[in-house]
C-alpha cells in the first residue's frame, strides 16, 4: 500500500468557483445564474428533483458544456481557457452513463484515465502502472481486471468508471449519480471511498439522488430546483421540511437516524390535508407515537407531546421538529407539575391523540385527564389489555376515552384527528347521533 | 490489456503473410512463373543484388503483375485502415471508409472524366476522382459542423444525403456517357487492371503517411469509443481529433478509390474480422487490419485477374462483394458484430 498511497495522494484539492452560470437548451433555461463556491477538500452533494439541473451543473463544472453566461473557475483560472488535457489533469468525471458496449478489458478502460498524463509516443511508465493498480484495488475491481467490460454487471461497471477517474489523479472529482445503479452495500462502499478521497485532500462534487446518503457523506448540500440554488449549507440545516417541500414538492419529515446520527428523510403521502387542525397534543411514547408525530408534522400541524420519557423515540423526534415536550423521568410516577403542564398543552390543542398508550401505576392519573377531553383520537396498535399494567380502574377510564373519541389505527392518524375535531362541531354532533 | 509484444508478433505474422501472398500472386497468371523466380525479380527491384532471370519473366513480373499486386495491397491497406477508423469514429459497425461520401465524390470526378473527356480534358481519371473525393468529404464535414462542433449523427446523415444526391449526378452522367458507358461502369465496380507503377507511386506514399499518422492517434480512437464527453473528460481535444481522424481516413480512402474505383466490403469486413481476432484496442487493431486488408485485396484481385475456380475475369469489386457480403452476414448472425 505504501507506494500506492504516495502516488494516489494529490497535491491538494482544487477550488471550484461558479459565478452567475446560465445554461439554456433552446428555449428552456436549465441553469439560471447559479453561483457556487466549492472549497478545496470539500465534499459537496448536489440534490434536487429530476430535471433540476444537477447533471447540467456538473457538465458546466467539467467543461463538457460551455455556459451561455457566467464563469467557471477551477483552481483559479477559467476552465475553458485551459486545454482539454490541462483541464483533465484538474477535474475527473464519473458520468452517469458511459458507452461501454465494446469489449475492452477492465484494465484497459482504467488505463484510459492515464491519458492526460502521458505523452503521445511514450509507453506507460511506473507511475502509470501503479496508479492503475491502485485504482483497481481501491474500487475492488482488481479481481475482474482482465474481464471484458461488456461482460460484467452494471454496478461493477460503475466502479470501473470510478477507478478510471481515480487513476486520473485529479485534485477535483465530479460524480453524477455514482450510486444510482449500485446495491446498498456498494453504495456505501463507493461513498466511503469518495469520502476517503476527500479526506486525502481532493475536492468532490456529486449529484446524489438519495438524500439520506447525501446527508451522511457530504460536508455540504446544495439544493437545486428549477435551475437555481435553493439552499446551500451543512446537511442538518439544509434538509428541512420547507426546503424539501419547495424543491421536491414533497411532503416529507426530516428526522435524525438513530444509527448514523445524520438527517434522514421520510417522504409521506402528498394527500390534500383533510381538516387537520393547527395544533395537536400527542399522548404516548415509542415508535407508534413517533410515527404519529411524523405524520402530523408532515401535515404541517404543530404538536405538543407528553408526558414522555426524555430518551423516548417520540421525544427525540418531537425535539427534532421543534415541538414542545413534557418529559418525565423514566419509570417515575407522574409529578403534579408534569400533569399540570400536560393538561395545559391539551387545553391549548385543537385535538388530543392517544397513541397506543401504555398505562402503569405511574401515569394512571393521565387517563383521568384524558377522559374529559373533547376532540379525542384514540389510536391503537395492540389491544389495551396488553398495554394495561394498572388494573380495572385504568381499563374503565380507557374505555370511556374510546367511547368518547375516534378509535383508529395509527396509520389513519390524520383522518382520525380530522374526524375528532369535526365531532365537536355542531355538524359533528349530528353524525355522532347517527352512529348511536 | 495492451501488450506491445502482441502487436509485434501479429504485425510480423501478417507482414509475412502479405509477402507470401504477393509472391504467390505474382507467380499466378496465364504464364505460370516459379515463385523463386518471382522472389529474385522482387529482390532485384528492391536493390538486393542482381539475379539471372529470363527476360520475359522479368517483364511479366516487374512490369505487368507487380504494379497491380502492389496497388491491390496498397488499396487494401488503405481501405481496411480507413474502415477501422470510421467504425470506431462512428461507433457503428456498419460504417465503411466512404461513409461520408468519399467514394461518391470520387465517382463523380472519375465518371465525369470518363464520360465527358472533352469537358474534363485531363487525360487521367485519378486526379478528378481524388479531388472529387476530398471535396465531398470536406463538404459533408462543413455541412455537419455548427458552432465548432460536429455531431457524429449529423455527419452520418449529411453523408447519406450527399451520397444520394451525388448518386443522381452519377446516374445522369452514366446515362449520357454513350460509348464510354462500359468503362464508367467498370470504374465504379472497382478494378485494378491497367495498373502502373505510376499508380503505385501516387497511392502508396499517401496511404503510408496517412496510416502512420493515424497510428499515432490510436489511443485517442480508443478513448473516443467511450463517447465524446468521456473522451473530453479524459483530456482528448475531441473536435480537433475528430477532424484529424476524418481528414486522414478520407485522404487514404480517396487515394485508394482514385486509383482503383469503388471496391466495397474491404473496409467493412476486414476490420470486423480482425476485431474478432485481436480485440477492440485500436493500438493493435489498426495496424493488423491494415495489413490483413492488404493481403485480402491481393488475394481477391488475384482471383479477379486469373479467373480462378473457373470464373471469368472480372473487376475485383465483384470478387470482394461476392466474398465479403456473405461473410458479413455470417458475422452478423453468428457473432456479436454490433458490439464494437
Amino acid at each position: 500500500m505504501t507506494d500506492g498511497d504516495q502516488l494516489s495522494r494529490v497535491r491538494e484539492g482544487a477550488r471550484i468557483d461558479l459565478e452567475d452560470v446560465a445554461v439554456s437548451f433552446g428555449e428552456t433555461d436549465v441553469l439560471a445564474d447559479v453561483s457556487l463556491a466549492v472549497e478545496p477538500g470539500e465534499f459537496v452533494g448536489l440534490v434536487g428533483p429530476n430535471g433540476a439541473g444537477k447533471t447540467t451543473l456538473l457538465r458546466a463544472m467539467s467543461g463538457a458544456l460551455e455556459p451561455d453566461r457566467g464563469l467557471v473557475d477551477v483552481d483559479g483560472a477559467p476552465l475553458h481557457e485551459r486545454s482539454s488535457k490541462a483541464a483533465s489533469r484538474l477535474v475527473a468525471v464519473v458520468p452517469q452513463n458511459t458507452h461501454l458496449s465494446f469489449s475492452f478489458d477492465v484494465r484497459t478502460v482504467v488505463e484510459m484515465g492515464r491519458y492526460p498524463h502521458r505523452s503521445r509516443f511514450s509507453p506507460p511508465d511506473e507511475d502509470d502502472r501503479t496508479a492503475v493498480d491502485r485504482a483497481l484495488e481501491r474500487t475492488r475491481t482488481a479481481r475482474f481486471a482482465d474481464r471484458p467490460i461488456d461482460e460484467i454487471s452494471g454496478g461493477e461497471r460503475q466502479r470501473v468508471v470510478l477507478a478510471r477517474a481515480i487513476a486520473q489523479q485529479t485534485p477535483a472529482l465530479l460524480l453524477d449519480e455514482p450510486t444510482a445503479s449500485l446495491d446498498v452495500n456498494h453504495q456505501i462502499e463507493t461513498l466511503e471511498l469518495v469520502r476517503e478521497l476527500v479526506e486525502e485532500g481532493r475536492t468532490a462534487v456529486a449529484a446524489i439522488h438519495d438524500l439520506d446518503l447525501a446527508a451522511r457523506y457530504c460536508d455540504r448540500l446544495v439544493v437545486l430546483s428549477d435551475g437555481t440554488v435553493l439552499e446551500s449549507g451543512p446537511p442538518e440545516t439544509v434538509l428541512d421540511r420547507d426546503v424539501l417541500a419547495a424543491a421536491f414538492d414533497a411532503n416529507a419529515v426530516v428526522t435524525e437516524s438513530p444509527v448514523t446520527r445524520t438527517p434522514t428523510v421520510t417522504a409521506l403521502r402528498n394527500d390534500p390535508e383533510r381538516g387537520v387542525p393547527d395544533r395537536v397534543h400527542v399522548v404516548g411514547g415509542g415508535a407508534t407515537a413517533a410515527g404519529v408525530l411524523a405524520e402530523l408534522a408532515a401535515a404541517d400541524c404543530t404538536c405538543t407531546v407528553g408526558p414522555v420519557a426524555s430518551g423516548d423515540a417520540a421525544a427525540e423526534l418531537a425535539r427534532g421538529q421543534g415541538f414542545e415536550v413534557v418529559t418525565v423521568e423514566p419509570f417515575a410516577p407522574l409529578a403534579a407539575d408534569e400533569l399540570e403542564r400536560t393538561r395545559t398543552a391539551m387545553a391549548d390543542a385543537d385535538a388530543t391523540v392517544v397513541a397506543d398508550l401504555e398505562v402503569g401505576a405511574g401515569n394512571q392519573l393521565l387517563l383521568e385527564a384524558l377522559a374529559d377531553r373533547a376532540s379525542l383520537a384514540v389510536l391503537e396498535d395492540r389491544p389495551f389489555a396488553e398495554r394495561n399494567h394498572a388494573g380495572e380502574r385504568a381499563r374503565a377510564l380507557y374505555e370511556r376515552c374510546r367511547e368518547r373519541g375516534v378509535v383508529a389505527s395509527p396509520a389513519d392518524v390524520l383522518g382520525a384527528v380530522a374526524e375528532a375535531v369535526a365531532r365537536t362541531e355542531p355538524t359533528g354532533r349530528a353524525l355522532e347521533a347517527d352512529d348511536d | 490489456m495492451f501488450r506491445p509484444g502482441r502487436l509485434v508478433s501479429w504485425s510480423v505474422a501478417l507482414s509475412a503473410l502479405l509477402v507470401g501472398v504477393v509472391v504467390a500472386s505474382a507467380a499466378l497468371g496465364p504464364v505460370r512463373i516459379d515463385p523463386l523466380t518471382v522472389s529474385r525479380v522482387i529482390a532485384d527491384l528492391a536493390g538486393i543484388g542482381t539475379h539471372e532471370v529470363p527476360a520475359t519473366h522479368r517483364t511479366i513480373v516487374a512490369d505487368v503483375r507487380l504494379p497491380r499486386i502492389l496497388l491491390a495491397a496498397t488499396v487494401g491497406f488503405a481501405l481496411a485502415a480507413a474502415g477501422t477508423v470510421m467504425q470506431g469514429f462512428f461507433r457503428n459497425p456498419l460504417a465503411d471508409p466512404s461513409i461520408i461520401g468519399v467514394s461518391s465524390g470520387a465517382a463523380v470526378g472519375a465518371v465525369a472524366a470518363i464520360a465527358f473527356p472533352a469537358l474534363v480534358p485531363i487525360g487521367s481519371v485519378h486526379l478528378p476522382a481524388f479531388v472529387g473525393a476530398l471535396v465531398t468529404a470536406f463538404l459533408v464535414y462543413a455541412i455537419a459542423t455548427e458552432g465548432g462542433r460536429t455531431p457524429v449523427a449529423t455527419l452520418l446523415l449529411a453523408g447519406v444525403a450527399i451520397q444520394a444526391f451525388l448518386g443522381a449526378v452519377i446516374s445522369f452522367m452514366v446515362v449520357h456517357s454513350g460509348e464510354n458507358l462500359r468503362e464508367a461502369v467498370i470504374w465504379m465496380m472497382g478494378h485494378l487492371h491497367r495498373s502502373s507503377w505510376g499508380d503505385v507511386g501516387f497511392a502508396l506514399p499517401v496511404t503510408v503517411v496517412g496510416v502512420l499518422v493515424l497510428g499515432a492517434y490510436t489511443r485517442e480512437m480508443n478513448v473516443l469509443l467511450l463517447g465524446e464527453e468521456d473522451a473530453q473528460h479524459l483530456g482528448v481535444d475531441v473536435e480537433r481529433t475528430k477532424l484529424l481522424l476524418l481528414a486522414l481516413a478520407s485522404l487514404v480512402t480517396a487515394a485508394g478509390v482514385a486509383v482503383a474505383g469503388i471496391i466495397g466490403f474491404v473496409g467493412l469486413v476486414v476490420p470486423h474480422m480482425m476485431r474478432l481476432v485481436v480485440g477492440p484496442d485500436h493500438r493493435i487493431l489498426l495496424p493488423t487490419s491494415a495489413l490483413a486488408g492488404a493481403s485480402f485485396l491481393v488475394i481477391a484481385d488475384t482471383v479477379a485477374r486469373v479467373g480462378a475456380f473457373g470464373l471469368p475475369i472480372v473487376p475485383v469489386g465483384i470478387v470482394t462483394a461476392t466474398v465479403g457480403a456473405p461473410f458479413f452476414l455470417y458475422l452478423l448472425t453468428n457473432r456479436e458484430v454490433h458490439a464494437l
